[in-house]
Protein backbone atom coordinates (compact mmCIF):
# COMPACT_ATOMS: atom_id res chain seq x y z
CA UNK A 1 0.00 0.00 0.00
CA UNK A 2 1.10 3.10 -1.02
CA UNK A 3 0.10 6.03 1.24
CA UNK A 4 -1.54 9.27 -0.32
CA UNK A 5 -1.79 11.67 1.91
CA UNK A 6 -3.84 12.85 5.62
CA UNK A 7 -7.49 12.83 5.10
CA UNK A 8 -7.92 15.98 6.85
CA UNK A 9 -5.49 17.58 4.38
CA UNK A 10 -8.00 16.49 1.43
CA UNK A 11 -11.16 18.93 1.65
CA UNK A 12 -14.35 17.48 0.10
CA UNK A 13 -14.64 18.02 -3.42
CA UNK A 14 -10.55 17.78 -4.33
CA UNK A 15 -8.37 15.63 -5.51
CA UNK A 16 -4.82 14.83 -4.81
CA UNK A 17 -2.04 13.24 -7.30
CA UNK A 18 0.15 10.47 -6.29
CA UNK A 19 3.00 11.56 -8.66
CA UNK A 20 4.06 7.28 -8.74
CA UNK A 21 3.80 5.94 -12.46
CA UNK A 22 1.60 6.25 -13.69
CA UNK A 23 0.16 8.51 -11.71
CA UNK A 24 -2.93 7.80 -9.06
CA UNK A 25 -5.70 10.18 -8.25
CA UNK A 26 -7.54 10.01 -5.33
CA UNK A 27 -10.51 11.70 -4.86
CA UNK A 28 -12.68 12.96 -1.33
CA UNK A 29 -16.30 13.69 -2.87
CA UNK A 30 -18.78 16.04 -1.20
CA UNK A 31 -20.36 12.67 0.44
CA UNK A 32 -17.25 12.35 2.11
CA UNK A 33 -16.07 9.02 0.06
CA UNK A 34 -12.90 8.34 -0.98
CA UNK A 35 -11.99 6.89 -4.24
CA UNK A 36 -8.91 6.09 -5.89
CA UNK A 37 -8.38 5.90 -9.90
CA UNK A 38 -5.38 6.24 -12.66
CA UNK A 39 -5.02 9.92 -12.88
CA UNK A 40 -4.26 9.78 -16.51
CA UNK A 41 -7.61 10.15 -18.77
CA UNK A 42 -7.77 7.51 -21.32
CA UNK A 43 -8.41 9.12 -24.21
CA UNK A 44 -5.60 11.99 -24.19
CA UNK A 45 -3.06 13.06 -21.91
CA UNK A 46 -4.55 15.07 -19.44
CA UNK A 47 -4.52 14.77 -15.13
CA UNK A 48 -8.56 13.88 -14.02
CA UNK A 49 -7.12 15.55 -10.60
CA UNK A 50 -7.32 18.65 -12.59
CA UNK A 51 -11.35 17.77 -13.57
CA UNK A 52 -14.22 18.49 -12.42
CA UNK A 53 -15.64 16.45 -9.56
CA UNK A 54 -19.17 16.28 -8.93
CA UNK A 55 -21.35 13.15 -7.23
CA UNK A 56 -19.11 9.96 -7.64
CA UNK A 57 -18.17 11.31 -11.39
CA UNK A 58 -15.21 13.24 -12.62
CA UNK A 59 -15.13 15.29 -15.72
CA UNK A 60 -11.46 15.55 -17.83
CA UNK A 61 -10.42 19.17 -17.67
CA UNK A 62 -9.49 19.00 -21.52
CA UNK A 63 -12.11 17.30 -23.57
CA UNK A 64 -15.17 16.31 -21.11
CA UNK A 65 -15.00 12.58 -20.87
CA UNK A 66 -16.87 11.72 -17.82
CA UNK A 67 -15.77 8.64 -15.55
CA UNK A 68 -17.61 7.05 -12.62
CA UNK A 69 -15.42 6.78 -9.47
CA UNK A 70 -16.75 3.92 -8.45
CA UNK A 71 -15.89 1.77 -11.20
CA UNK A 72 -13.78 3.34 -13.45
CA UNK A 73 -16.87 3.36 -16.24
CA UNK A 74 -17.00 5.79 -19.20
CA UNK A 75 -20.02 7.82 -18.65
CA UNK A 76 -19.26 10.49 -21.31
CA UNK A 77 -16.67 10.01 -24.56
CA UNK A 78 -15.10 10.91 -26.26
CA UNK A 79 -13.07 8.05 -23.79
CA UNK A 80 -13.87 5.00 -25.15
CA UNK A 81 -11.94 2.67 -22.43
CA UNK A 82 -12.57 2.89 -18.18
CA UNK A 83 -9.90 4.08 -16.12
CA UNK A 84 -8.48 1.45 -13.64
CA UNK A 85 -9.76 1.65 -9.88
CA UNK A 86 -7.54 1.35 -7.00
CA UNK A 87 -8.47 -0.03 -3.44
CA UNK A 88 -8.17 3.11 -0.91
CA UNK A 89 -7.57 2.15 2.82
CA UNK A 90 -7.95 4.79 5.76
CA UNK A 91 -5.76 4.12 8.82
CA UNK A 92 -5.19 6.52 11.69
CA UNK A 93 -6.27 9.55 9.43
CA UNK A 94 -3.95 8.38 6.34
CA UNK A 95 -5.14 7.46 3.25
CA UNK A 96 -3.13 4.39 1.61
CA UNK A 97 -3.84 3.33 -1.75
CA UNK A 98 -3.67 -0.38 -3.03
CA UNK A 99 -2.83 -0.01 -6.24
CA UNK A 100 -4.21 -2.71 -9.34
CA UNK A 101 -2.73 -5.18 -10.66
CA UNK A 102 -4.22 -4.60 -13.61
CA UNK A 103 -2.89 -3.24 -17.04
CA UNK A 104 -3.71 0.79 -17.05
CA UNK A 105 -5.62 2.06 -20.26
CA UNK A 106 -3.07 4.75 -20.67
CA UNK A 107 -4.09 7.28 -23.93
CA UNK A 108 -2.39 6.22 -26.90
CA UNK A 109 0.05 9.12 -27.16
CA UNK A 110 1.62 7.56 -23.45
CA UNK A 111 1.13 4.19 -24.52
CA UNK A 112 3.41 4.78 -27.38
CA UNK A 113 6.35 7.04 -25.50
CA UNK A 114 6.14 3.79 -23.11
CA UNK A 115 6.60 1.48 -26.03
CA UNK A 116 9.43 3.28 -26.77
CA UNK A 117 7.38 5.08 -30.29
CA UNK A 118 7.83 7.94 -31.07
CA UNK A 119 6.88 10.64 -28.57
CA UNK B 1 -41.24 7.82 -35.86
CA UNK B 2 -40.71 5.34 -37.49
CA UNK B 3 -37.39 5.58 -39.41
CA UNK B 4 -35.20 8.65 -38.53
CA UNK B 5 -32.37 9.36 -41.17
CA UNK B 6 -29.07 11.02 -39.80
CA UNK B 7 -27.21 12.47 -42.61
CA UNK B 8 -23.97 13.28 -41.84
CA UNK B 9 -21.65 10.10 -40.00
CA UNK B 10 -19.01 12.56 -38.22
CA UNK B 11 -19.18 13.63 -34.44
CA UNK B 12 -22.87 15.66 -34.85
CA UNK B 13 -23.91 12.37 -36.91
CA UNK B 14 -22.84 9.75 -34.22
CA UNK B 15 -24.10 12.23 -31.02
CA UNK B 16 -27.54 12.54 -32.84
CA UNK B 17 -27.80 8.47 -33.24
CA UNK B 18 -26.68 7.61 -29.84
CA UNK B 19 -29.37 10.16 -28.15
CA UNK B 20 -31.64 9.47 -30.50
CA UNK B 21 -31.40 5.35 -28.86
CA UNK B 22 -30.90 7.18 -25.63
CA UNK B 23 -33.68 8.93 -25.80
CA UNK B 24 -35.96 5.64 -26.38
CA UNK B 25 -35.96 5.90 -30.26
CA UNK B 26 -36.49 2.23 -31.09
CA UNK B 27 -37.61 2.71 -35.37
CA UNK B 28 -35.28 2.54 -37.80
CA UNK B 29 -32.16 4.45 -38.26
CA UNK B 30 -30.78 4.86 -41.16
CA UNK B 31 -27.14 6.92 -40.64
CA UNK B 32 -25.86 8.22 -43.94
CA UNK B 33 -21.83 9.59 -44.59
CA UNK B 34 -19.76 10.70 -47.39
CA UNK B 35 -16.89 9.36 -46.31
CA UNK B 36 -16.22 5.92 -46.39
CA UNK B 37 -15.02 5.84 -43.03
CA UNK B 38 -16.91 5.06 -39.82
CA UNK B 39 -17.24 7.96 -37.60
CA UNK B 40 -13.86 9.19 -36.53
CA UNK B 41 -12.06 11.92 -34.51
CA UNK B 42 -11.09 14.96 -36.22
CA UNK B 43 -8.88 17.13 -34.02
CA UNK B 44 -6.03 14.94 -33.79
CA UNK B 45 -6.01 15.33 -37.81
CA UNK B 46 -3.71 18.41 -37.12
CA UNK B 47 -1.65 17.08 -34.21
CA UNK B 48 -1.54 13.75 -32.59
CA UNK B 49 -2.16 11.76 -35.80
CA UNK B 50 -0.62 14.10 -38.13
CA UNK B 51 2.73 13.68 -36.03
CA UNK B 52 2.68 10.47 -36.22
CA UNK B 53 1.85 9.32 -32.59
CA UNK B 54 -1.67 8.05 -33.18
CA UNK B 55 -2.74 5.49 -35.61
CA UNK B 56 -5.68 5.30 -37.95
CA UNK B 57 -7.65 2.83 -34.91
CA UNK B 58 -6.94 5.59 -32.55
CA UNK B 59 -9.10 7.49 -34.07
CA UNK B 60 -12.34 5.90 -33.98
CA UNK B 61 -15.01 7.65 -32.26
CA UNK B 62 -17.16 4.20 -31.47
CA UNK B 63 -16.73 2.72 -28.59
CA UNK B 64 -15.71 -1.45 -28.85
CA UNK B 65 -18.82 -3.68 -29.61
CA UNK B 66 -20.86 -0.64 -29.32
CA UNK B 67 -24.04 -1.18 -31.75
CA UNK B 68 -26.90 1.95 -32.24
CA UNK B 69 -28.73 -0.75 -34.67
CA UNK B 70 -28.38 1.42 -37.38
CA UNK B 71 -27.89 1.04 -40.71
CA UNK B 72 -24.92 2.88 -42.00
CA UNK B 73 -24.64 3.82 -45.55
CA UNK B 74 -21.28 5.07 -46.15
CA UNK B 75 -18.99 6.48 -48.72
CA UNK B 76 -22.50 8.09 -50.39
CA UNK B 77 -23.89 11.64 -50.23
CA UNK B 78 -26.97 13.25 -50.21
CA UNK B 79 -27.93 15.29 -52.70
CA UNK B 80 -31.35 16.45 -51.77
CA UNK B 81 -34.16 16.51 -49.90
CA UNK B 82 -38.08 16.14 -51.24
CA UNK B 83 -40.15 17.94 -48.70
CA UNK B 84 -43.58 16.31 -50.06
CA UNK B 85 -42.30 12.65 -49.62
CA UNK B 86 -39.60 13.26 -46.86
CA UNK B 87 -36.88 11.64 -48.99
CA UNK B 88 -33.32 12.14 -48.81
CA UNK B 89 -32.10 11.35 -52.28
CA UNK B 90 -28.36 9.99 -52.46
CA UNK B 91 -25.29 10.33 -54.71
CA UNK B 92 -25.59 6.55 -55.62
CA UNK B 93 -29.29 6.81 -56.77
CA UNK B 94 -30.84 5.39 -53.85
CA UNK B 95 -33.40 7.30 -51.55
CA UNK B 96 -34.40 6.95 -48.01
CA UNK B 97 -37.68 8.24 -46.95
CA UNK B 98 -37.70 8.82 -43.05
CA UNK B 99 -40.29 10.52 -40.52
CA UNK B 100 -37.27 12.04 -38.80
CA UNK B 101 -34.29 14.02 -40.79
CA UNK B 102 -31.22 14.77 -38.96
CA UNK B 103 -29.35 17.16 -40.39
CA UNK B 104 -25.54 16.97 -39.97
CA UNK B 105 -23.63 17.49 -43.59
CA UNK B 106 -20.76 19.23 -41.99
CA UNK B 107 -18.19 21.76 -43.08
CA UNK B 108 -15.99 21.64 -45.75
CA UNK B 109 -12.38 23.14 -46.02
CA UNK B 110 -12.30 26.72 -48.21
CA UNK B 111 -9.71 26.25 -50.74
CA UNK B 112 -7.76 29.10 -52.83
CA UNK B 113 -8.94 30.41 -56.09
CA UNK B 114 -6.62 28.65 -58.69
CA UNK B 115 -4.56 25.92 -56.46
CA UNK B 116 -6.78 23.18 -58.16
CA UNK B 117 -4.64 20.87 -60.03
CA UNK B 118 -1.52 22.16 -58.41
CA UNK B 119 0.74 19.50 -56.42
CA UNK B 120 1.52 19.82 -53.28
CA UNK B 121 -1.11 21.75 -51.90
CA UNK B 122 -2.82 20.34 -48.86
CA UNK B 123 -6.15 21.31 -47.14
CA UNK B 124 -7.17 19.77 -44.05
CA UNK B 125 -10.19 18.28 -42.62
CA UNK B 126 -10.53 14.69 -43.21
CA UNK B 127 -8.83 11.78 -42.72
CA UNK B 128 -7.56 11.54 -46.06
CA UNK B 129 -6.90 14.76 -46.19
CA UNK B 130 -4.54 14.39 -43.51
CA UNK B 131 -3.13 10.64 -44.47
CA UNK B 132 -2.11 12.67 -47.85
CA UNK B 133 -0.32 15.47 -46.19
CA UNK B 134 1.03 13.09 -43.44
CA UNK B 135 2.65 11.42 -46.10
CA UNK B 136 4.36 14.85 -47.60
CA UNK B 137 5.23 16.37 -44.29
CA UNK B 138 7.40 13.12 -43.66
CA UNK B 139 9.51 14.22 -46.88
CA UNK B 140 10.34 17.52 -45.19
CA UNK B 141 10.72 20.47 -46.64
CA UNK B 142 9.81 23.95 -46.66
CA UNK B 143 6.18 24.14 -45.32
CA UNK B 144 3.88 27.91 -45.90
CA UNK B 145 0.63 27.59 -44.04
CA UNK B 146 -1.74 30.38 -45.45
CA UNK B 147 -3.87 31.17 -42.86
CA UNK B 148 -3.09 31.59 -38.78
CA UNK B 149 -5.91 30.45 -37.50
CA UNK B 150 -6.55 27.03 -35.55
CA UNK B 151 -5.90 24.52 -37.79
CA UNK B 152 -3.08 26.78 -39.46
CA UNK B 153 -1.25 26.96 -36.22
CA UNK B 154 -1.63 23.76 -35.27
CA UNK B 155 -0.71 21.97 -38.81
CA UNK B 156 2.71 24.40 -37.92
CA UNK B 157 3.05 23.31 -34.55
CA UNK B 158 3.18 19.43 -35.90
CA UNK B 159 5.67 20.60 -38.91
CA UNK B 160 7.85 22.50 -36.44
CA UNK B 161 8.50 19.09 -33.96
CA UNK B 162 8.72 17.20 -37.50
CA UNK B 163 11.56 19.47 -38.29
CA UNK B 164 10.48 21.33 -41.30
CA UNK B 165 11.04 24.94 -42.10
CA UNK B 166 7.72 26.27 -41.70
CA UNK B 167 6.13 30.03 -42.48
CA UNK B 168 2.73 31.28 -41.64
CA UNK B 169 1.27 34.17 -44.09
CA UNK B 170 -1.77 35.38 -41.89
CA UNK B 171 -3.98 38.51 -44.06
CA UNK B 172 -5.36 39.81 -40.94
CA UNK B 173 -2.76 42.08 -38.51
CA UNK B 174 -3.10 39.68 -35.75
CA UNK B 175 -3.85 35.91 -35.94
CA UNK B 176 -7.20 34.78 -34.03
CA UNK B 177 -8.27 37.99 -33.04
CA UNK B 178 -11.34 36.84 -33.85
CA UNK B 179 -12.15 33.91 -31.78
CA UNK B 180 -9.78 35.41 -29.33
CA UNK B 181 -9.76 38.97 -29.16
CA UNK B 182 -6.48 41.33 -30.81
CA UNK B 183 -4.49 41.14 -27.21
CA UNK B 184 -4.55 37.04 -26.39
CA UNK B 185 -4.47 36.46 -29.93
CA UNK B 186 -0.88 37.91 -30.27
CA UNK B 187 -0.36 36.38 -27.39
CA UNK B 188 -0.94 32.90 -28.64
CA UNK B 189 0.51 33.49 -31.76
CA UNK B 190 3.50 34.73 -30.51
CA UNK B 191 4.10 30.87 -29.70
CA UNK B 192 5.01 30.64 -33.50
CA UNK B 193 7.73 32.81 -32.84
CA UNK B 194 8.96 31.33 -29.61
CA UNK B 195 10.12 28.31 -32.03
CA UNK B 196 11.72 29.99 -34.84
CA UNK B 197 8.64 29.62 -36.93
CA UNK B 198 8.30 32.85 -39.20
CA UNK B 199 5.31 34.39 -39.22
CA UNK B 200 3.87 37.30 -41.77
CA UNK B 201 1.10 39.14 -40.83
CA UNK B 202 -1.45 42.06 -42.55
CA UNK B 203 -0.23 40.10 -45.93
CA UNK B 204 -2.74 38.70 -48.14
CA UNK B 205 -2.03 35.94 -50.74
CA UNK B 206 -1.89 37.11 -54.39
CA UNK B 207 -1.01 33.26 -55.59
CA UNK B 208 0.79 30.17 -55.51
CA UNK B 209 3.80 29.92 -57.89
CA UNK B 210 4.68 26.58 -59.95
CA UNK B 211 3.99 24.69 -62.90
CA UNK B 212 2.56 21.15 -62.34
CA UNK B 213 4.11 21.38 -58.73
CA UNK B 214 3.63 24.45 -56.40
CA UNK B 215 6.94 26.07 -55.17
CA UNK B 216 6.65 29.51 -53.88
CA UNK B 217 3.59 31.62 -52.43
CA UNK B 218 2.91 34.83 -53.57
CA UNK B 219 2.13 37.49 -51.48
CA UNK B 220 0.38 40.86 -52.43
CA UNK B 221 2.65 42.98 -51.31
CA UNK B 222 5.22 41.79 -53.94
CA UNK B 223 7.15 39.25 -51.85
CA UNK B 224 7.31 35.30 -52.81
CA UNK B 225 7.63 32.74 -50.16
CA UNK B 226 9.59 29.60 -51.25
CA UNK B 227 7.43 26.42 -50.67
CA UNK B 228 7.74 22.76 -50.92
CA UNK B 229 4.48 22.49 -49.34
CA UNK B 230 1.49 24.39 -49.25
CA UNK B 231 -1.21 24.20 -46.70
CA UNK B 232 -4.03 26.20 -47.19
CA UNK B 233 -6.15 26.66 -43.77
CA UNK B 234 -8.52 29.73 -44.59
CA UNK B 235 -11.79 28.44 -42.63
CA UNK B 236 -14.49 25.84 -43.64
CA UNK B 237 -17.76 26.64 -45.18
CA UNK B 238 -20.58 25.07 -44.10
CA UNK B 239 -21.63 21.87 -46.44
CA UNK B 240 -25.59 22.43 -47.20
CA UNK B 241 -26.00 23.48 -50.91
CA UNK B 242 -27.77 20.26 -51.01
CA UNK B 243 -30.70 21.34 -49.26
CA UNK B 244 -31.60 24.39 -51.67
CA UNK B 245 -34.74 24.14 -52.75
CA UNK B 246 -36.27 21.61 -50.46
CA UNK B 247 -37.86 24.12 -48.02
CA UNK B 248 -34.74 24.18 -45.21
CA UNK B 249 -34.35 27.56 -44.74
CA UNK B 250 -30.63 28.13 -44.91
CA UNK B 251 -28.52 31.31 -43.69
CA UNK B 252 -25.34 30.45 -43.22
CA UNK B 253 -26.07 27.13 -42.51
CA UNK B 254 -28.99 25.60 -41.91
CA UNK B 255 -30.90 28.64 -39.21
CA UNK B 256 -32.21 26.82 -36.66
CA UNK B 257 -34.27 27.60 -33.40
CA UNK B 258 -32.62 27.56 -30.25
CA UNK B 259 -33.31 23.92 -29.95
CA UNK B 260 -31.86 22.47 -33.50
CA UNK B 261 -35.37 22.58 -35.67
CA UNK B 262 -35.54 23.77 -38.65
CA UNK B 263 -37.75 25.86 -41.04
CA UNK B 264 -39.41 21.90 -42.15
CA UNK B 265 -41.11 20.04 -39.33
CA UNK B 266 -39.54 16.33 -38.37
CA UNK B 267 -36.26 18.08 -39.51
CA UNK B 268 -33.48 19.62 -37.45
CA UNK B 269 -29.73 19.85 -38.03
CA UNK B 270 -26.56 19.71 -35.94
CA UNK B 271 -22.53 20.05 -35.74
CA UNK B 272 -20.93 22.72 -37.76
CA UNK B 273 -23.26 22.94 -40.53
CA UNK B 274 -25.96 24.11 -38.35
CA UNK B 275 -26.45 27.82 -37.44
CA UNK B 276 -28.72 27.85 -33.96
CA UNK B 277 -30.50 30.43 -32.55
CA UNK B 278 -28.37 31.63 -29.35
CA UNK B 279 -31.08 33.39 -26.84
CA UNK B 280 -28.16 34.86 -24.73
CA UNK B 281 -26.86 36.75 -27.78
CA UNK B 282 -30.03 37.51 -29.45
CA UNK B 283 -28.78 36.06 -32.40
CA UNK B 284 -28.28 33.42 -34.57
CA UNK B 285 -24.68 31.63 -34.27
CA UNK B 286 -22.80 28.62 -36.38
CA UNK B 287 -20.23 27.35 -33.93
CA UNK B 288 -17.83 24.90 -35.45
CA UNK B 289 -16.16 23.45 -32.78
CA UNK B 290 -16.05 19.81 -31.18
CA UNK B 291 -18.27 20.17 -27.70
CA UNK B 292 -21.05 21.84 -30.01
CA UNK B 293 -21.08 19.13 -32.30
CA UNK B 294 -21.00 16.26 -29.21
CA UNK B 295 -23.18 18.14 -26.62
CA UNK B 296 -26.04 19.67 -29.72
CA UNK B 297 -27.55 17.17 -30.85
CA UNK B 298 -29.21 15.52 -27.44
CA UNK B 299 -31.12 18.84 -27.47
CA UNK B 300 -32.47 18.49 -31.13
CA UNK B 301 -33.15 14.56 -30.81
CA UNK B 302 -35.39 15.56 -28.09
CA UNK B 303 -36.83 18.52 -29.71
CA UNK B 304 -37.25 15.87 -33.27
CA UNK B 305 -38.78 13.37 -31.42
CA UNK B 306 -41.21 15.64 -28.90
CA UNK B 307 -42.48 17.38 -31.81
CA UNK B 308 -41.22 20.75 -31.01
CA UNK B 309 -43.27 20.61 -27.91
CA UNK B 310 -39.78 21.39 -25.49
CA UNK B 311 -38.65 24.44 -24.06
CA UNK B 312 -35.19 25.17 -25.64
CA UNK B 313 -32.38 25.31 -22.89
CA UNK B 314 -29.61 28.16 -22.86
CA UNK B 315 -26.94 26.85 -24.33
CA UNK B 316 -23.38 26.40 -22.41
CA UNK B 317 -20.18 28.68 -23.78
CA UNK B 318 -18.98 27.50 -25.94
CA UNK B 319 -15.66 25.53 -25.35
CA UNK B 320 -13.07 24.78 -27.84
CA UNK B 321 -9.01 23.52 -27.20
CA UNK B 322 -6.26 23.45 -29.60
CA UNK B 323 -2.51 22.37 -28.81
CA UNK B 324 0.16 23.77 -30.03
CA UNK B 325 4.25 23.41 -29.45
CA UNK B 326 3.50 21.17 -26.32
CA UNK B 327 1.19 24.31 -25.10
CA UNK B 328 -2.43 23.67 -24.01
CA UNK B 329 -4.72 26.42 -25.09
CA UNK B 330 -8.33 26.08 -23.77
CA UNK B 331 -11.08 28.66 -24.63
CA UNK B 332 -14.62 28.98 -23.32
CA UNK B 333 -17.62 32.01 -23.96
CA UNK B 334 -17.12 34.49 -26.65
CA UNK B 335 -14.61 37.40 -27.05
CA UNK B 336 -16.33 39.44 -29.31
CA UNK B 337 -17.43 42.78 -27.52
CA UNK B 338 -15.77 42.40 -24.33
CA UNK B 339 -14.25 45.47 -23.02
CA UNK B 340 -11.67 43.79 -20.75
CA UNK B 341 -9.09 41.44 -20.79
CA UNK B 342 -7.33 40.32 -17.13
CA UNK B 343 -4.34 37.81 -16.24
CA UNK B 344 -5.81 35.52 -13.34
CA UNK B 345 -2.81 33.49 -12.70
CA UNK B 346 0.45 32.72 -14.53
CA UNK B 347 1.95 35.45 -17.27
CA UNK B 348 1.93 35.84 -20.77
CA UNK B 349 5.31 35.95 -21.53
CA UNK B 350 5.58 32.18 -19.57
CA UNK B 351 2.68 31.09 -22.00
CA UNK B 352 1.29 29.85 -18.85
CA UNK B 353 -1.52 31.97 -18.45
CA UNK B 354 -5.17 32.02 -17.37
CA UNK B 355 -7.29 34.95 -18.51
CA UNK B 356 -10.42 36.18 -17.91
CA UNK B 357 -12.55 38.07 -20.53
CA UNK B 358 -15.36 40.87 -18.80
CA UNK B 359 -18.20 42.61 -20.17
CA UNK B 360 -19.12 45.91 -18.28
CA UNK B 361 -17.07 43.75 -15.25
CA UNK B 362 -18.77 40.41 -15.83
CA UNK B 363 -16.78 37.58 -17.04
CA UNK B 364 -18.01 35.96 -20.27
CA UNK B 365 -14.99 34.55 -21.61
CA UNK B 366 -12.25 32.39 -20.52
CA UNK B 367 -8.52 31.67 -22.10
CA UNK B 368 -5.85 28.90 -20.35
CA UNK B 369 -2.55 28.38 -21.57
CA UNK B 370 -1.08 25.54 -19.76
CA UNK B 371 -3.64 25.83 -17.01
CA UNK B 372 -6.10 22.94 -17.59
CA UNK B 373 -7.54 23.14 -13.62
CA UNK B 374 -7.93 26.73 -12.96
CA UNK B 375 -9.58 26.97 -16.65
CA UNK B 376 -11.99 24.02 -15.76
CA UNK B 377 -13.13 25.84 -12.74
CA UNK B 378 -13.77 29.72 -14.68
CA UNK B 379 -15.28 27.18 -17.40
CA UNK B 380 -18.15 25.86 -14.63
CA UNK B 381 -18.69 29.41 -13.35
CA UNK B 382 -19.10 30.64 -16.52
CA UNK B 383 -22.24 28.42 -17.91
CA UNK B 384 -23.49 28.54 -13.99
CA UNK B 385 -23.91 32.22 -14.25
CA UNK B 386 -24.38 33.43 -17.61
Amino acid sequence: MIPACRLADLPRGEAFRLDIDPPVSVFHTDDGEVFAIDDTCTHQDASLADGWLEGCEVECPLHASKFDLRTGAVDAPPAKLPVRTHEVVVEDGMIYVRVSTDAPNLPPCIASRLAGGPA
Amino acid sequence: MRTVAVVGASLAGLSAARSLRRQGYDGRLVVIGDETHRPYDRPPLSKEFLAGTLGEADLGLEAEGEDLGAEWLLGTRATGLDRASRALRLADGREVRADGVVIATGAAARTLPGSAGLAGVHTLRTLDDARALRAELARGGRLVVIGGGFVGAEVASTAYTLGLDVTVVEAAPTPLAGPLGETMGAVVSGLHADHGVRLLCGVGVKGLGGEKHVDAVLLEDGRSVPADIVVVGVGARPCVEWLEGSGVALDNGVKCGADGRTSLAGVVAVGDCANWYDPRAGAHRRVEHWTGARERPDAAVTALLAGGAVEPGVPRPPYFWSDQYGVKIQFAGHAAGTDSVTVEAGAVDDRDVLAVYRRAGEPVAVLGMNQPRLFMRWRKQLAATS
